[in-house]
């Protein structure tokens, strides 16, 4: 790879200091440098230089914590900023997650990137703005409510003899800036003297403008966390135990060592790795290496629900009281009571987990990666090197999709410690087991709903209580060494663990019941540590699990009582938007109101429904409509169609947030028809795309996406949302084709086949 | 250790390896290639697709001794930036892929399947492509590129 700037930053800081660096533009995206770690701080935040810098070339580089995890960030961070500037917005580079370059915003994650993480990044570059047009009054002669900016350069209004670019007014001048800051992480923000723009004089902003990491990928010019190679790179591997709780008993090194190429093998406690001089050799050496393991001491369920029935929890919230939900159920004139299970599932990422580290002798360390918080794991590596984190350099370089706390951060703990004991830099390339067998898992939920209904069929109390593994027993956040597999290998424990409670659909209610009680129960790890069903962040994390649950249940109450299931969810919204969504959801998908499940669908072997499901959260809102056909004889659900509102306040960019959304839609699917992660007494047995299947081109539906742009309001998330009423949407459309009512994903042709015999 | 020769994009390379190592790995560390990419080393996903003599083939699956003396052309070697593959300019209109990471498999699948039929089937579509994974799930965007690169009307999801 090559680099595609001419100097390092600090050479520009040295040369130049303040806002203005020389830098060339040789790509439309900037690559990390691969140059040796020096000891450097994370830039401090207060300083406009830290996040914004023009070039004497007009070019606009920006830095940020953020990273684009393959859904188009860049490109909407990159308009925001060009908008805020008035520049052209090819003009704008974004440098993103190198933890000596950009100031910390928590890495990405909960789909905040638009909605907390551009906040800085705007506020910045309308203070830039602002001093740009100073320097410009002083220049011209005009004050600068008379000056006007188009494409980088400013003229005074009404006499365009008069004008002067950026890249010329910023030649020569420090046009630094103190900013406030406040909060921190994904929170992050800072205010300068410059105020943004209304949203309503956006040009750049809302428009489709072609993802600016698309077309280099489609010409095979992209570069990956894969391909990185540096000078002296060693390949690894690893060897994980056979199965949770199995130890270390003896290695014969005299297997492998006739392999031309193979360098050593490194052994910490349980942690095995192998390196060698090219990457087939580390393969091989990683197959044939004699590893001999104790028999595992984990002992997993062979039902995992009856365990989480019984088992004592761990911990236990009320997450939402509302009047006497106790009492109006047991005066309720009928009582409906349903209960809903989803599996542990896997991030199975496209590309297994890579990474290349350079531990030097001296402990400072540079680490190229994908991972989603690449300032987090500075922190954690740090900690597991033992050395001050201003010794570790973190350079995140785009990798594949992760939706979350996928591997990316453990495969770097894994070569940091192989570098450090090769004391050569070395890649570790995950194998697919790697990755969907031992990567963090999405937690197993159980939902129990009850609800109240009165004489007139109007719901009068709700009653959840949810049991689920945490879906932050590994937190996204690697800002600490047991956070990581490989630590956990070696004998570091996990600390860094918090509760993650599951509630109807994640964290909003749309309706507004009377009297309603939400309890939550965190059952304990099924095994300690270095577990290969450790649970962490999956998209949306607990969202499609609660979703399916609460909007299911909706279904059946609406069925109980007789009435259309989008008519009867709107009796308890008073969200206007939301009731919208589902206005527009239903005519674009020439919704027919009338109650489920359908009639007249007739004794044939195909017959066919249509499912609804509302979902919130943090602000966005997605209505889905699901058409399917169900074969009755063999169980086989086709997803024909989806239709899905999306109301996520301001638009960006239109065009690249319905790929987001129509992508969503299918991995949901997906998640919902096929993936469960399978486990026997101490190890996963989904380890690859046989036995984790996912959707694949013939469960396609077709696909329509319904944009609800309110460019008054703030943009909310759109990273994940519209994963999350899919298995309910789908779910409600095999109960008005069938009428019967499945409770458990994933909704497998063998599991309705048995609910229909 | 044996010594190959291999025509990769139209250039000629020469390397000193296992015969039994996988193309794959051949053209990434030898040839210094980025693409084809590593997905699971098992034939199952596509993302190491390469065309050997015009024919989409995992290279994680071919040992290299096999595809000696074979006309071999990667992604990068499909078009080039500035006269992109008529393929690769449909994907890159269609906006097509979210992280991108398996488009070996979709952008080179498609390239064959239309050398072959120029207005693919809905049968011939699915064949061609169900041996590919895009865990993202793009497939709504890459089956607007295949309309687009087949000259057909793209209708408007």
């Amino acid at each position: 790879m090559t680099s595609l700037l001419d100097t390092s930053r600090r050479g520009f800081l040295r040369a130049g200091g303040g806002l203005l660096i020389g830098f060339s533009l040789s790509d439309s995206r900037v690559v990390p440098e691969l140059m040796a770690a020096e000891t450097s701080a994370n830039p401090a935040p207060g300083r406009l230089d830290a996040w914004l810098r023009v070039g004497t070339d007009g070019n606009i580089r920006v830095f940020t914590g953020k990273v684009d995890i393959g859904m188009g960030v860049q490109t909407a961070l990159g308009q925001i900023v060009a908008d805020e500037l008035d520049v052209a917005f090819d003009r704008v580079q974004l440098v993103m997650g190198d933890t000596a370059e950009t100031p910390d915003q928590g890495g990405v994650g909960g789909s905040t990137s638009i909605s907390a993480g551009a906040k800085p990044l705007r506020n910045a570059a309308a203070s830039a703005r602002l001093l740009l047009l100073q320097l410009a009054s002083a220049k011209l002669g005009a004050p600068p409510e008379q000056l006007q900016v188009k494409r980088g350069v400013v003229s005074v209004k009404g006499d365009a003899s008069k004008s002067i670019s950026y890249a010329a007014l910023a030649g020569g001048t420090d046009l630094n800036e103190a900013l406030r800051v406040s909060g921190g992480g994904f929170a992050l923000n800072v205010e300068g003297s410059g105020k943004p723009k209304d949203p309503a004089s956006y040009t750049i902003v809302g428009q489709s403008v072609p993802r600016i990491d698309l077309a280099p990928k489609i010409l095979g010019r992209a570069t990956y966390s894969t391909d990185i190679r540096v000078p002296g790179m060693l390949h690894g591997r690893v060897i994980r135990p056979a199965g949770g709780g199995a130890t270390l008993m003896g290695i014969d090194e005299s297997s492998v060592k006739q392999i031309p190429g193979y360098v050593k093998t490194v052994v910490k406690g349980n942690f095995v790795g192998v390196v060698a001089e090219n990457e087939w050799a580390a393969v091989r050496a990683a197959k044939e290496l004699n590893v001999h393991w104790s028999a595992p001491s984990a002992a997993f369920p062979e039902d995992v629900y009856r365990h989480m029935r019984s088992a004592q929890p761990k911990a236990t919230r009320e997450q939402q009281a509302r009047g006497d939900a106790a009492a109006a159920l047991a005066s309720a004139s009928k009582k409906v009571e349903a209960s809903y299970e989803w599996p542990f599932q896997a991030h199975a990422t496209m590309g297994p987990g890579c990474a290349v580290a350079d531990v030097r002798t001296d402990g400072v360390t540079t680490v190229w990666s994908g991972a989603q918080k690449p300032h987090a794991l500075q922190q954690g590596l740090a900690e597991m090197l033992g050395v001050d984190a201003n010794r570790v350099r973190v350079i995140w370089v785009e990798a594949a999709g992760s939706y979350g706390r996928a591997g990316d951060e453990d495969v770097a703990a894994d070569a940091t410690l192989l570098s450090q004991a090769a004391g050569k830099p070395v890649r570790v390339q995950w194998s697919r087991a790697d990755m969907t067998a031992w990567g963090g898992k999405g937690p197993a939920v159980i939902v129990d709903l009850a609800a109240g209904l009165d004489a007139h069929g109007e719901v009068t109390a709700l009653q959840l209580t949810s049991r689920a593994f945490s879906g932050t027993e590994i937190l996204p956040q690697p800002n600490s060494a047991g956070n990581m597999l490989a630590a956990q290998l070696i004998g570091t424990p996990n600390t860094s663990g918090g509760d993650e409670y599951v509630g109807w659909g994640g964290d909003t209610y749309a309706y507004a019941f009377k009297n309603v009680k939400s309890v939550g129960h965190i059952i304990a790890p099924l095994y300690g540590s270095a577990s290969p069903l450790r649970t962490t962040h999956l998209r949306d994390p607990n969202g499609p699990a609660g979703t399916f649950a609460g909007e299911s249940f909706m279904d059946e109450l609406a069925a109980e009582v007789g009435v259309d299931p989008i008519e009867f969810r709107l009796r308890y919204i008073n969200d206007p938007r939301a009731k919208a969504a589902l206005a527009v959801v239903a005519e674009k998908a020439k919704w027919e109101s009338r109650p489920s499940p359908k009639r007249g669908n007739g004794a044939g072997n195909v017959v066919s429904g249509r499912g609804i499901a509302l979902a919130l959260r943090g602000g966005t809102i997605v209505a889905t409509v699901a058409e399917v056909e169900v074969n009755r004889r063999s169980g086989e659900v086709r997803v024909k169609r989806l239709a899905c509102a999306h109301d996520c306040g301001l638009i960006v960019n239109p065009e690249a947030l319905r790929g987001t959304i129509q992508a969503n839609l299918i991995q949901s699917t997906g998640r919902a028809l096929k993936e469960e992660v399978t486990f026997d007494r101490s190890s996963v047995t989904s380890v690859d795309w046989s036995t984790y299947p996912v959707a694949r081109w013939a469960d396609i539906p077709e696909i329509e996406v319904i944009l609800l742009n309110h460019p008054e309001s703030a943009p909310t998330g759109a990273g994940e949302p519209s994963s999350r009423p899919t298995a309910a949407a789908i779910n409600n459309a095999i109960f008005d084709a069938t009428g019967v009512r499945i409770r458990r994903v994933p909704l497998t042709p063998a599991r309705i086949k048995a609910a229909l015999a | 250790m044996a010594h190959f020769s291999l025509k990769v994009n139209g250039k000629a390379h020469s390397v000193d390896v296992d015969p039994e190592c996988p193309l794959l790995y051949v053209l990434r560390d030898n040839a210094g290639l980025n693409n084809p990419r590593f997905g699971c080393g098992l034939g199952q996903c596509g993302a190491c697709t390469v065309l050997v003599n015009q024919v989409p083939v995992r290279s994680c699956m071919l040992s290299v001794a096999r595809a000696s003396g074979k006309d071999i052309v990667t992604l990068e070697g499909l078009g080039t930036p500035e006269h992109p593959h008529p393929v690769q300019k449909a994907f890159i209109e269609a906006q097509a892929f979210q992280c991108g990471y398996c488009l070996n498999g979709w952008v080179l699948a498609t390239k064959a399947l239309l050398d072959k039929h120029p207005h693919p089937t809905d049968d011939q579509m699915k064949n061609a492509f169900e041996g590919l994974i895009c865990r993202c799930g793009s497939h709504s965007q890459i089956a607007a590129a295949v309309r687009i690169a087949s000259g057909a009307k793209v209708r408007n999801a």
